[in-house]
């Protein structure tokens, strides 16, 4: 029987022949540089957007929900999901959101400097989808320009039927967060708004907003090729599909991969070149992550699924690997310390909770006079208590690392450390003049 | 009896004046920082006047009640 999907399989260019070799999204081997339109379209085959009637509209849509893709810029919620909510809408737009404001990821920005057009092809798909006239690219300040000489090759070719515009996007922790980058886009300002109205409902210029990070929207480019089926070849049964990683700390080689979901983590960090020293724990899924043992880790599938039993989550799609000779309370203080600073101070809980919670939690790491009552109650009064999800994140961290690091912490109330290597492993941006 | 609805703040429009928590101690408490914490679940029927004027004496309007 010919399915659809067989029929794709044969209009299939022969890099992309075989649904389960990767990479999907990075261009492979180690030539630098972005690829060139014709070296992308001779890669993956024409682009998927192309006249998008209604019928055709309504039967992608639904392969894309049977794809099982879901957001890659740490949410995870479904992207049909999204789309059907904002196609629901007036004269919505679309956002590829490539802020990438978290310091230790470099996922969205090495997709956007090597395959600028598999994300333009997924905006513009996306726009397709929801019936979006304009798609606005947010891209990290490293990456603007190759994003924008990828838009004008696409518009000397009179490729795309959607408008796409360039936006540099702000470097600030906050600033990836989606009601941020809309509220970046139209006034300049990189903090988040309050909900509602909810961005589908009411977002850039008061039109329905979808804002999708820029992996989700390479992953989509590739679905609307190829199909669902395609899609679902690798990852796993809930979790479809690859992902991108990005790998640093103590590996030999910090680098970010493209990985089938479900992938155990430790032969991740097998294709950074494995640990350079001994590890004592992993900081999985970003600054917004958690802490967890190294070995108890090792043998977990990177899915939610399999992350879940150590209380942890994919988040961004980042492993941060601990030496053993490294101190995880200095660690978590110093990132503490740059998340507290990096609230947008628009939330008094976040403002002033996060402040103390940063303070106490340096005072605990440096053996100093501190309280872990006062610890706790400041962690329960900023739970929760933001506009955006800020304050939690930090919450999230620092209680995994109470938890990872519990011998460590009661011989830092004794006053003694036993980290050899000065903190800095996890990068942090200098602070910021107040 | 509740009300159905329940207290929401704008976290971003609060200014921790803190006039809530006087008038309405049975829902609102203040944190280390003067900015208001609300007891989760619905507005019980017997606070709805005072939860009403909790809402209509803010001075940052960041008070209302929901009922998603």
């Amino acid at each position: 029987m010919r399915t659809p999907d067989s029929v794709q399989h044969h209009g299939r260019p022969a890099a992309m022949r075989s649904a389960d070799r990767l990479p999907r999204l990075l261009p492979a081997g180690f030539a630098a540089g972005s690829v060139s339109l014709a070296e992308h379209l001779a890669r993956y085959g024409p682009a998927p957007a192309g006249g998008l009637n209604g019928p055709r509209r309504a039967a992608l849509t639904e392969e894309v929900g049977r794809s099982g893709l879901t957001g890659r810029g740490g949410a995870g919620f479904p992207t049909a999901r999204k789309l059907a909510a904002v196609a629901a809408g007036h004269a919505p737009v679309v956002v590829a959101n490539g802020t990438e404001g978290e310091p230790a990821s470099a996922k969205d920005k090495v997709l956007l400097a090597r395959s600028p057009h598999l994300v333009l092809d997924g905006a513009v798909l996306a726009a397709g989808l929801v019936g979006a006239r304009q798609a606005v690219i947010v891209a990290h300040p490293s990456v603007r320009e190759i994003v924008d000489d990828a838009a004008l090759e696409r518009r000397r070719a009179g490729l795309d039927a959607v408008r796409i515009r360039v936006v540099t996007g702000a470097d600030r922790f906050v600033a990836g967060e989606a009601s941020a980058v809309v509220h970046w886009i139209e006034r300049g300002v990189p903090t988040p708004t309050a909900t509602p109205p909810r961005l589908s409902q009411r977002g850039l210029g008061g039109r329905p907003t979808l804002v999708q990070n820029v992996e989700t929207l390479a992953h989509l480019a590739l679905i609307g090729r190829y199909g669902a089926s395609w899609f679902r070849a690798v990852g796993t049964a809930a979790e479809p599909g690859t992902m991108l990683v990005t790998i640093l700390g103590a590996v030999r080689e910090p680098c970010v991969h493209e990985i089938a979901i479900g992938t155990p983590v430790g032969e991740v960090l097998g294709l950074a070149g494995g640990a350079s020293a001994p590890l004592q724990a992993l900081l999985i899924g970003g600054y917004f992550g958690r802490w967890v043992d190294a070995s108890e880790a090792a043998a977990a599938p990177l899915s939610a699924a399999g992350l879940a039993p150590l209380g942890a989550g994919v988040g961004a799609g980042l492993i941060a690997a601990l030496p053993d000779d490294a101190c995880g309370l200095a660690e978590t203080a110093r990132v503490a310390r740059y998340l507290a600073d990096e609230s947008a101070g628009q939330c008094g809980p976040c403002l002033f909770g996060l402040d103390a919670v940063a303070g106490e939690f340096q005072r605990l790491a440096e053996g100093r006079t501190s309280s872990l009552a006062m610890l706790n109650r400041w962690l329960g009064q900023v739970d929760g208590r933001g506009a955006c999800s800020h304050p939690d994140g930090v919450v999230r961290l620092i209680s995994s690392a109470r938890t990872v690091f519990a011998a460590e912490l009661e011989q830092h109330a004794q006053g003694w450390c036993c980290g050899i290597r000065k903190a800095g492993l996890l990068p942090v941006p200098p602070r910021r003049q107040p | 009896m509740t009300t159905g609805a329940r207290l929401r703040v704008d976290p971003i429009a609060c200014d921790g004046r803190g006039l809530c928590a006087e008038i309405l101690p049975e829902l609102i408490s203040l944190d280390d920082w003067g900015f208001p914490i609300i007891r989760p679940g619905a507005v019980p029927g017997h606070l709805e006047a005072e939860t009403g004027e909790a809402i209509r004496v803010c001075p940052k309007l960041a008070l209302r009640l929901s009922r998603d």
